[in-house]
């Protein structure tokens, strides 16, 4: 019998003991059970996206991307599927269906492309082989404008991130390293902010970007965003950390504030604004629901809007919809797999998203 | 750690790696120093103490414009009727719009409601955050013990919990949209076990089951990093204390980890919660809020309502979501109240 101790050890031991026992076991049990559950899904993902569309309405599915050999025959335009047939004298052979009628399938023998043999269509079986359908890829990449979401998605991205770093920086800057008027106003407001989510105010922020005219521009998507209370709460608190003596004597040196902040404060808070921008490139590259809202028209949807009005279109074409979703996956897949221990780290050092 | 990472890294190719940040500053630098020259008569002209209201200005605006103004006029907007986006064609309701949501005879039973769906998706949000933000701090906080153990591959394994919270909700939604379908993988597992299949995304208790799990699966990994990096927090030197004392794990577990994770606990249920309320794209995406309305929550109530239906209800959606906001406020006082008598104690 498992004893309650056991279970209490289980939980509460901590690093740095014996070998390895049955709450050892029990730990990798779970956290095996557990990458297979994180992974699992993606993996499928990936494997189903190389699938034909005949491979994909398989069932039971299997785990690889198989599907039927062909062959190009003499005499024949089309390449001709490939099946295993077991002759009438007993022996098998690898025969091209030429096609079928009825309970018969016309075969030939593609080393000899000229006698058409007759067989019964339940002694043959498909010859399969793994086949990568890169063909999933290509050809929505064509009538799917991959490379103009991504482009727009790269724009909102990169220039977001910027603004946000640029601004919040800023803003934090001041409202740590001076003294003035309004000065807890201002951070006071700000961190009551940092619970409201923007679609809380969808309808009055998307009249103000109608009033501005950045409806169907990417500018209506990057600008209501950038000033995050997150990003100056996160700054402020760091730069509170630098002494003041250093800005102090870098002013009896004659620089001016402008060059205090970019050549002393900026650099020394480098960790910080990492931190940020990875939360920034986060919530900019997933963003769903506000560029929903502001771009209405194709040729301007980021990555994620196109994705879904594409499934949306195309409910029934699986394999093109897959193959897409592992594009859009692909670039922030690339990033974590680099940046995985400093962005894991940093955000469970901040704490925040 | 990651200092030790790049530092390796950095050996391979020091030339490169160097002249690349050389260019990147020197880029930087002549871009601030031109930034400079245009600034010095400013600070000449309103003094150096005054420079911090330029240095909050660029933030403030945006922030007013796009945030606070927007806060205040929301309230307007949800006293306004008709279907025309621009105020000064919208007419004057008062509290139409509220008493519009709020019509009910039975406000426990949403088929006794004029507006109906909201009540729905009022109650299907509930039902989503109970489970989601309970499943969701259970499981967290069971990976992060286990991953506060001395085990082998601890950074890959949270890693990996952590890589679905990079996904974007569109494609978590697709995932699991090809995994759920009547010939998905689910489905064949069911049949290799010799139970019949299911069509999962068109049952409505099956609906609201897969989309808290789905969420669960997408976001936990966040979590478990928090309730992780609090658990490293506790100092060694407590623990040893403590069985020094003959306390056992069981009495260490319940004595001194849980009381010390209490805060972080705090913060990941707020966090959690906030969020579970605001769910939205994933669920747009996956079942489009149905069957029915059994996945209707109340951001894309108000997304349906003012955006994508026919009549643009612009002042109900108004109405709706100041009636979000406060409950998000709500969330947000009781957090400050319960942390200020937890710092008092």
């Amino acid at each position: 019998m498992l004893q309650l101790s056991d279970a209490n050890q289980f939980l509460t031991r901590t690093r740095g003991r014996r070998g390895p026992d049955v709450s050892d076991i029990l730990t990798y049990l779970y956290l095996g059970l557990g990458t297979l559950i994180m992974f699992g899904p993606v993996v499928w993902l990936v494997l189903s996206s190389f699938k034909t569309p005949a491979a994909l309405v398989e069932f039971p599915p299997t785990l690889l991307p198989y599907s039927q050999k062909t062959v190009e025959v003499e005499g024949y335009d089309e390449p001709l599927p490939l099946y295993k047939v077991t002759l009438p004298d007993g022996s098998t052979a690898e025969l091209a269906q030429v096609r079928r009628v009825g309970l018969e399938a016309q075969m030939v023998d593609p080393a000899n492309p000229n006698e058409i043999i007759k067989v019964n269509i339940n002694d043959r079986k498909e010859v399969k082989e793994l086949h990568l359908a890169k063909e999933n890829y290509t050809e929505p990449l064509r009538r799917f404008n991959f490379w103009t979401y991504l482009k727009n998605s790269v724009i909102v991205t990169v220039t977001a991130t910027l603004i946000t770093l640029i601004i919040n920086s800023m803003a934090a800057f001041a409202l740590s390293k001076y003294e003035f008027r309004g000065r807890d106003v201002i951070f006071v407001v700000t961190i009551s902010t940092l619970m409201i989510p923007i679609s809380v105010i969808l309808v009055p922020v998307f009249l103000v970007i109608a009033k501005v005219g950045w409806v169907n521009n990417l500018w209506g998507v990057i600008i209501p965003g950038a000033a995050t209370p997150t990003g100056v709460f996160l700054l402020r608190q760091y730069m509170l950390t630098l002494p003041d003596e250093l800005l102090d004597s870098a002013r009896i040196d004659g620089a001016s504030e402008w060059r205090i902040y970019w050549q002393i404060v900026l650099p020394l808070s480098a960790p910080a604004l990492a931190v940020l921008a990875i939360f920034s490139i986060m919530w900019r590259w997933n963003d769903f629901l506000w560029p929903l809202i502001v771009l209405t028209r194709n040729e301007l949807f980021t990555l994620q809007v196109g994705l879904a009005a594409f499934q949306g279109e195309l409910n029934v074409q699986w394999h093109y919809v897959l193959a897409m979703t592992v594009l859009t996956l692909l670039p922030i897949t690339v990033v974590f797999a680099i940046l995985q221990r400093f962005i894991t780290t940093g955000i469970a050092t901040t704490g925040m998203k | 750690m990651t200092q030790a990472k790049v530092t390796r890294q950095g050996t391979g190719r020091p030339g490169f790696r160097a002249w690349m940040g050389g260019l990147f500053y020197g880029i930087y630098s002549f871009i601030m120093n031109a930034l400079d020259l245009a600034l010095s008569p400013l600070q000449r002209l309103i003094g150096s103490r005054n420079m911090a209201y330029f240095f909050v200005l660029p933030n403030l605006l945006v922030f007013g414009i796009f945030v606070l103004f927007p806060m205040l006029l929301n309230f307007y907007y949800a006293t306004t009727g008709g279907t025309n986006l621009y105020l000064q064609d919208r007419p004057f309701v008062g509290m139409q719009n509220f008493q519009h949501l709020f019509n009910c005879s039975n406000y426990l039973d949403p088929n006794t409601c004029r507006e109906d769906r909201f009540w729905r998706a009022i109650y299907n949000t509930a039902t989503f955050v109970f489970f989601q933000v309970g499943g969701m701090v259970l499981f967290s906080l069971v990976t992060a013990l286990l991953l506060n153990r001395k085990i082998r591959g601890r950074g890959f394994f949270r890693s990996v919990y952590f890589y679905p919270v990079l996904l974007s909700p569109v494609v978590v939604a697709l995932i699991w949209k090809w995994i759920l379908q009547r010939d998905g993988l689910i489905n064949a597992l069911l049949l290799a076990l010799g139970k019949e299949r299911v069509l999962f995304l068109l049952n409505a208790n099956w609906a609201m089951a897969w989309v808290v799990i789905i969420s669960i699966w997408a976001l936990m990994g966040f979590y478990t990093l928090i309730l992780l990096a609090g658990l490293q927090a506790i100092p060694a030197e407590v623990y040893e204390a403590s069985s020094m004392d003959g306390a056992n794990n069981w009495q260490n577990f319940r004595f001194i980890t849980m009381p010390l994770l209490m805060p972080t606990m705090f913060v990941v249920l707020v966090l959690a919660l906030i969020r579970a309320v605001q769910v939205f794209d994933q669920v747009f995406v996956l079942t489009n809020g149905g069957p029915g309305t059994a996945t209707l929550f109340i951001v894309q109530y108000i997304y349906n309502t003012g955006f994508s239906s026919q009549i643009q209800r612009f002042g109900l959606a108004a109405a709706a979501s100041v009636v979000l906001g406060i409950t998000l406020l709500i969330f947000t006082l009781i957090q400050l109240w319960i942390g200020r008598s937890a710092e008092a104690t």
